[in-house]
C-alpha cells in the first residue's frame, strides 16, 4: 500500500445511509467483507465504482461511501462497461443477484464475461425473488414451490458458475455469505484480478427461502458438505479432512475414502491457472449431496483486457495519426471551392 | 429539366444548356447503383453544382438478382441553382434490367431519357420481373420518352476484353460503363472517379484498369453513337462562397460528433448496436480515435443505452444511435437517465415503422415514441435537423443542451437525411461554439457534495468520477431534491416531476426564436420538421411566388418549442401540417396551441414531393 495514501478503515466506506436489508439477511455479511478489504487494496476511495441492478443485492451501492449507480433491472453489467470505458483507471464493481444476472440481464452478463472488461461482479445467489416478494428464480432448483409456482418449479435451473465458465470467464470462485474469513479472501482476490472476475455468493434469503444453503454454511454440517479449493493441491475435504475427490476411470469425478490406502497422490490436483476450462467446469459441476461443492477460485487465467485494449487502440491512435485535427477532418475527401 | 441555352457541341451536335436535371440509376441490388449514384453526386458537387440525392436500396443485402424486391435505385438532382431536394420526377433513367424499369418507368417525366441495358431483357429477366412481355417489342411502354437501348453487357466485355477478366468479373463492370455514357451526356469530368477507382482498387490493378476502361467505354460510346442527338450541361451554382464538401446526413453526425468532442475538451464514449440506417455512425466514428473517441459495439441496444448511461456518469461526452426499434428497446435506461439528470445524446435515425418495417425507407413516425414513450413523466429536449449539413449543426447542439441542463437529448434525424447528400460548406474551425463543461473540483457545500443541488436554471452538477470529495450514489429510484438519497415521500415526488418538466421547459429560454421564411403574417402558415424541410421550402417559395399568402416554419427544436412559437402561429388565417408520418407534430401542436391545424399525411417510406405539397397548399387556401 502506498505509504502516501491516509490509511482507511471499513468506515470510511460506509455511506450515510440506513441499511435496509431484512434482519439477519445474508447480505449484511457481505457487505462488512467487503468495507473491510477495500482498504486493503492500496486505491483511493473515490477510484472505487459499485454498479448493481434491481433487488435486494442492488440496494448495496447506497451503503457504499464510493461512487455508486443502482441502475435498471439486469443492466448492471452494460452500465459498468460504459462507466469502465470512460473511467478506465478506476476499479468497477458489479452487484447483481441471481434473477438480475441469468434472467433479464443473462445477456449483458455473457457478454461482459466474454469481452473480459474489467470489472467486478459479485452474484449474490438466494435463489429466490426477494424484492418481489418471493418467485422463484432462475436458480432455484425444480420443483421448488413458491408463490408463483405454488406445485413445484417445473424448469432446470441455471448453474452461476457453469455459465461463467460456458463464457470463458478468466476468473471464477464461489464463496459463501456467513464464512466470513474465506468470503474476505475471495473478495481480495475478486479484486486483484484484471479482467472481468465472477464470484458468486451463496446468500441466505431468511425470509422467502431461509436456510437454502444451510448445508454448506452451518458450522457442524457444512464440513462434509464443502470443499475449499487450492492452487495446485489435492481435492480433499470432510470434518477430519479424510474424504477426497479423485477421477474415475471414466473421467468423472467420484469422493474416495483416503483412510482406505488411497493416498493424497492418486486425487484430482486443482489447477486454477488451466487454459482449458475442463477442470473448472467439472468442478462447477460437483453438486451437494452427491458432492461436496467446491469453494474459493475455480479458474483464474490471463486473457486480453476490454478496456485496457480499447484505451490502447486510442492512444495508438493519436500517436500514429497525432491528436484529431477538425481541419484535417473537415477538409478530407473531394473538395471544391466556389469563388466570390 | 429546363433548357436555358441552345448551343453547338464540340461532336457537332446540339449542346444545350439546363439549369436542374434530375438523374436516376437503377438496377439489381448487385449492380453498384448506390457506387455509381455516389459518384456522379461527387464528380457534380465537385464541378460546383448544388446537389442532392435519395438513395433508395431494398432491405436485402441480395435480394433474389433480376425480381423487382432486389431493386436499388439511387436519384441525384444536380443544378446550377439553390436546390433542397432530389427533385419529383426524374430526366434521365438509367434502367439496368428489366425489374428496374418496371419499378422506376413511372416517376420518368414525359418526354424524359431513358437509357437502357438492352441485353439484360432476356425471358428470365422479363419472367422474374413479371412481364409477360417483352417491352423492347412494344411502342406503348416507350412512347412518351427517348429511350436509348444500349447493349451494355456485350460492350462493358467488349471494353475489358484482354485483361483476363472471368465473364463473371467483367460482367460487374457494367454500372461503370452506364456511368460513363451518362457523364458523357451530361459532360462530367470523371477525373474524381478516375482517382477514386485507383484509390479504391490499388491493391488489384487489373480491377482498376477494368473498371477504368469500362466508364471510358460508356463515354465512348455516348460520344461516337448517332443515337444520343443532344448533350447536356449544367452549369455551377451560384453558391455562397467558400470551400465546400459533399456530406450526408450520417457523416455530418460523425463529423459533428468529432466537433463535439474537441469543443468540449473531453473525451467521448459512442455506443451502438448495428441497425439499419444508423450504422454508419459508428462506422464513421470507429475510424476517428484519434479525437478521443472510444466506440463500443454493445451486444444489444439495450446494453448500448446502459452503456451511455454509465459513461455519462463517469463524467465524458456520451452518444448512442439508433432507429425505431432500437429506440424502443432504449427507452428504459433512457428513463434512467433522466432521473438520474445525466448528459447523453441519443440519435434516432428514423425509419418505417412500427416493428420492423421498413428498414431502409425514410418516415417521420418517432417524434410520440421519443416525446412520450417512457414510463412516467419522463420529459427530455428533442432537436430535428432539417437537411445533411444540418446534422453536423444540430449534434453539437443537441450535445451542448445535454451537458448544459443536465439530461438525455433526442437527435430526430431519418433515413432519407442520414443517406441524401448535399454541398456543405466547410466551417472554419474557430468559428465553432466551445461546449463549456465545469466538472466540480470539489464539494459544493459545507456539509459535502450535494448532487442535485441545483443552480438557478434547476441543473444539478456534474461531478467527474473519480473525483476525491464528490463520491456519490444515484440510481433509477424516485430521489430527494439536493442529497439525491432515495426518497418516496408524495411531495417529493411532486416536486421533483415537477422539476424535471420545468427544467427541460427552462430550456426554451435558450435556443433561438422560431424563424419564418416568407410574410410575417397572413393566410397560411406551413409548419414542418426534419427531413422534409428541402420539399416544403421549395413548395412554399412557389406558393409566394405564385403571390399566396403563405409562410414556412420549419422547426428545428420540437421540444422544447421556441418560445415564440405560439405567438408566430396566431399571425396566420390557417395552419398546414406536412409530415411523413399519421400527424404527430400535428397532434402535438393541435393540443399545445388549441389550434385547427391542417395535416398531410404521407406514410410511403418516400420522401414528400414538392407537388404534393403545392396541390395541399393550394387545396387549403381555397377552403
Amino acid at each position: 500500500m502506498s505509504s502516501l495514501l491516509p490509511q482507511l478503515t471499513a468506515k470510511d466506506f460506509a455511506s450515510d445511509q440506513e441499511v435496509r436489508w431484512c434482519p439477519r439477511c445474508g447480505d449484511y455479511s457481505i457487505l462488512a467483507q467487503m468495507k473491510k478489504i477495500l482498504p486493503e487494496l492500496g486505491i483511493p476511495r473515490e477510484k472505487f465504482c459499485f454498479v448493481s441492478g434491481i433487488g435486494c443485492s442492488s440496494r448495496f451501492p447506497y451503503y457504499m461511501n464510493t461512487y455508486g449507480f443502482h441502475s435498471i433491472h439486469g443492466r448492471a453489467p452494460a452500465v459498468a462497461t460504459g462507466f469502465k470505458l470512460s473511467q478506465p483507471d478506476m476499479q468497477v464493481w458489479v452487484i447483481t443477484g441471481d434473477g438480475d444476472a441469468l434472467s433479464i440481464g443473462g445477456n449483458h452478463l455473457m457478454h461482459a464475461i466474454r469481452r473480459n472488461i474489467d470489472i467486478n461482479i459479485v452474484l449474490f445467489n438466494n435463489q429466490i425473488y426477494g424484492l418481489t416478494k418471493g418467485q422463484y428464480s432462475p436458480t432455484s432448483p425444480r420443483g421448488s414451490k413458491t408463490k408463483s409456482t405454488p406445485y413445484g418449479s417445473v424448469d432446470n435451473p441455471l448453474n452461476p458458475l457453469s455459465v461463467a465458465i460456458g463464457c470463458e470467464a478468466t476468473f471464477v470462485a464461489r464463496a459463501v455469505d456467513v464464512d466470513i474469513k474465506h468470503l474476505a479472501e475471495i473478495l481480495r482476490r475478486t479484486a486483484d484480478h484484471k479482467g472481468t472476475s465472477f464470484l458468486e455468493v451463496y446468500q441466505d434469503c431468511n425470509v422467502f427461502n431461509s436456510g437454502a444453503f444451510y448445508y454448506a454454511s452451518k458450522k457442524g454440517e457444512k464440513e462434509d458438505n464443502i470443499m475449499y479449493l487450492e492452487h495446485g493441491r489435492p481435492l480433499i475435504f470432510g470434518r477430519s479432512r479424510d474424504k477426497g475427490v479423485r477421477l474415475n476411470a471414466h473421467g468423472r469425478p467420484e469422493v474416495v475414502d483416503l483412510k482406505t490406502g488411497i493416498s493424497e497422490d492418486d486425487l484430482l490436483f486443482h489447477d486454477e491457472k488451466a487454459e482449458d476450462p475442463s477442470l473448472a467446469f467439472l468442478l462447477a459441476q460437483m453438486k451437494y449431496p452427491e458432492f461436496p461443492e467446491p469453494l474459493g477460485v475455480f479458474r483464474n487465467v490471463k486473457r486480453p483486457v476490454y478496456d485496457e485494449v480499447v484505451r490502447h487502440q486510442v492512444t495508438a491512435a493519436r500517436e500514429e495519426l497525432g491528436d484529431g485535427k477538425l481541419d484535417a477532418l473537415f477538409n478530407s475527401g473531394d473538395t471544391w471551392t466556389v469563388e466570390e | 429539366m429546363s433548357a436555358v441555352d441552345t448551343l453547338s457541341g464540340p461532336s457537332g451536335r446540339q449542346h444545350e444548356q439546363v439549369d436542374t436535371v434530375v438523374v436516376r440509376f437503377c438496377g439489381d441490388s448487385g449492380d453498384g447503383m448506390q457506387l455509381v449514384g455516389t459518384q456522379f453526386t461527387n464528380v457534380s458537387a465537385v464541378f460546383g453544382n448544388d446537389v442532392s440525392t435519395l438513395p433508395d436500396f431494398p432491405a436485402e443485402i441480395r435480394a433474389p438478382a433480376g425480381t423487382i424486391a432486389g431493386v436499388s435505385g439511387f436519384q441525384i438532382c444536380f443544378s446550377s441553382q439553390d436546390i433542397f431536394t432530389p427533385g419529383d420526377e426524374v430526366d434521365t433513367l438509367v434502367a439496368m434490367n428489366p425489374a428496374a424499369l418496371k419499378s422506376n418507368i413511372a416517376d420518368l417525366k414525359r418526354g424524359g431519357t431513358l437509357i437502357l441495358n438492352e441485353d439484360s431483357f432476356e425471358k428470365s429477366n422479363l419472367q422474374k420481373a413479371g412481364y409477360d412481355f417483352n417491352p423492347l417489342d412494344d411502342g406503348d411502354t416507350f412512347a412518351a420518352f427517348r429511350v436509348h437501348r444500349v447493349p451494355m453487357t456485350r460492350l462493358t466485355r467488349d471494353s475489358v476484353e484482354g485483361l483476363g477478366l472471368s465473364q463473371r468479373e467483367a460482367d460487374r463492370c457494367k454500372n461503370f460503363f452506364a456511368l460513363g455514357l451518362v457523364y458523357w451526356l451530361y459532360d462530367r469530368d470523371p477525373k474524381p472517379t478516375e482517382q477514386w477507382v485507383s484509390d479504391k482498387f490499388g491493391s488489384m490493378p487489373t480491377v482498376a484498369e477494368a473498371n477504368l476502361r469500362a466508364l471510358k467505354g460508356g463515354s465512348n460510346y455516348g460520344f461516337s453513337t448517332e443515337s444520343f442527338t443532344v448533350h447536356y450541361e449544367v452549369p455551377p451554382a451560384r453558391l455562397a462562397p467558400g470551400k465546400y464538401r459533399k456530406i450526408t446526413g450520417n457523416e455530418a453526425l460523425a463529423m459533428g460528433i468529432a466537433a463535439a468532442t474537441k469543443l468540449s475538451n473531453l473525451d467521448l464514449v459512442y455506443s451502438g448496436y448495428p441497425i439499419t440506417p444508423a450504422s454508419d455512425i459508428l462506422h464513421e466514428l470507429a475510424r476517428f480515435k484519434h479525437f478521443g473517441i472510444t466506440t463500443f459495439q454493445a451486444e444489444d441496444e439495450i446494453s448500448a443505452m446502459s452503456a451511455a448511461v454509465g459513461a455519462a456518469f463517469g463524467g465524458v461526452m456520451s452518444v448512442t444511435a439508433s432507429s425505431g426499434p432500437g429506440i424502443c428497446l432504449k427507452g428504459e435506461a433512457l428513463g434512467l437517465g433522466v432521473i438520474t439528470e445525466l448528459p447523453m445524446v441519443v440519435i434516432d435515425v428514423q425509419r418505417g415503422g412500427p416493428s420492423t418495417g421498413l428498414p431502409t425507407k425514410t418516415e417521420q413516425s418517432d417524434l410520440m415514441l421519443v416525446m412520450y414513450g417512457r414510463n412516467g413523466e419522463s420529459p427530455l429536449p428533442i432537436v430535428a435537423p432539417a437537411t445533411p449539413g444540418d446534422c453536423f449543426w444540430m449534434i453539437q447542439e443537441a450535445l451542448r443542451i445535454a451537458v448544459q441542463f443536465m439530461t438525455p437529448v433526442v437527435l430526430l434525424s431519418d433515413g432519407y437525411i442520414a443517406n441524401g447528400a448535399e454541398p456543405w460548406l466547410i466551417p472554419a474551425v474557430d468559428e465553432l461554439k466551445p461546449i463549456q463543461v465545469d466538472h466540480p473540483q470539489g464539494p459544493n457545500t459545507a456539509e459535502g457534495y450535494q448532487p442535485y443541488l441545483r443552480d438557478e436554471r434547476l441543473v444539478r452538477p456534474w461531478a467527474k468520477a473519480g473525483t476525491a470529495g464528490l463520491e456519490h450514489r444515484i440510481g433509477g429510484l424516485e430521489k430527494a431534491d439536493v442529497t439525491g438519497n432515495v426518497e418516496y415521500s408524495p411531495t417529493n415526488h411532486q416536486h421533483m416531476s415537477d422539476t424535471r418538466l420545468r427544467k427541460v421547459q427552462g430550456i426554451a429560454d435558450f435556443i433561438p426564436d422560431q424563424e419564418v421564411d416568407g410574410p410575417d403574417s397572413g393566410d397560411l402558415l406551413v409548419i414542418s420538421w426534419g427531413g422534409t424541410f428541402g420539399s416544403v421550402r421549395t413548395a412554399v417559395r412557389q406558393c409566394q411566388e405564385n403571390g399566396k399568402s403563405v409562410a414556412h416554419a420549419h422547426l428545428r427544436y420540437m421540444n422544447p418549442f421556441p418560445k415564440n412559437l405560439e405567438s408566430v402561429i396566431q399571425n396566420y388565417e390557417q395552419v398546414l401540417i406536412p409530415e411523413l408520418n399519421l400527424g404527430q407534430l400535428s397532434f402535438i401542436i393541435r393540443s399545445r396551441f388549441l389550434v385547427d391545424a391542417v395535416s398531410l399525411n404521407k406514410i410511403q417510406g418516400k420522401p414528400f414531393k414538392i407537388r404534393e405539397i403545392t396541390a395541399k397548399i393550394n387545396e387549403v387556401l381555397v377552403n
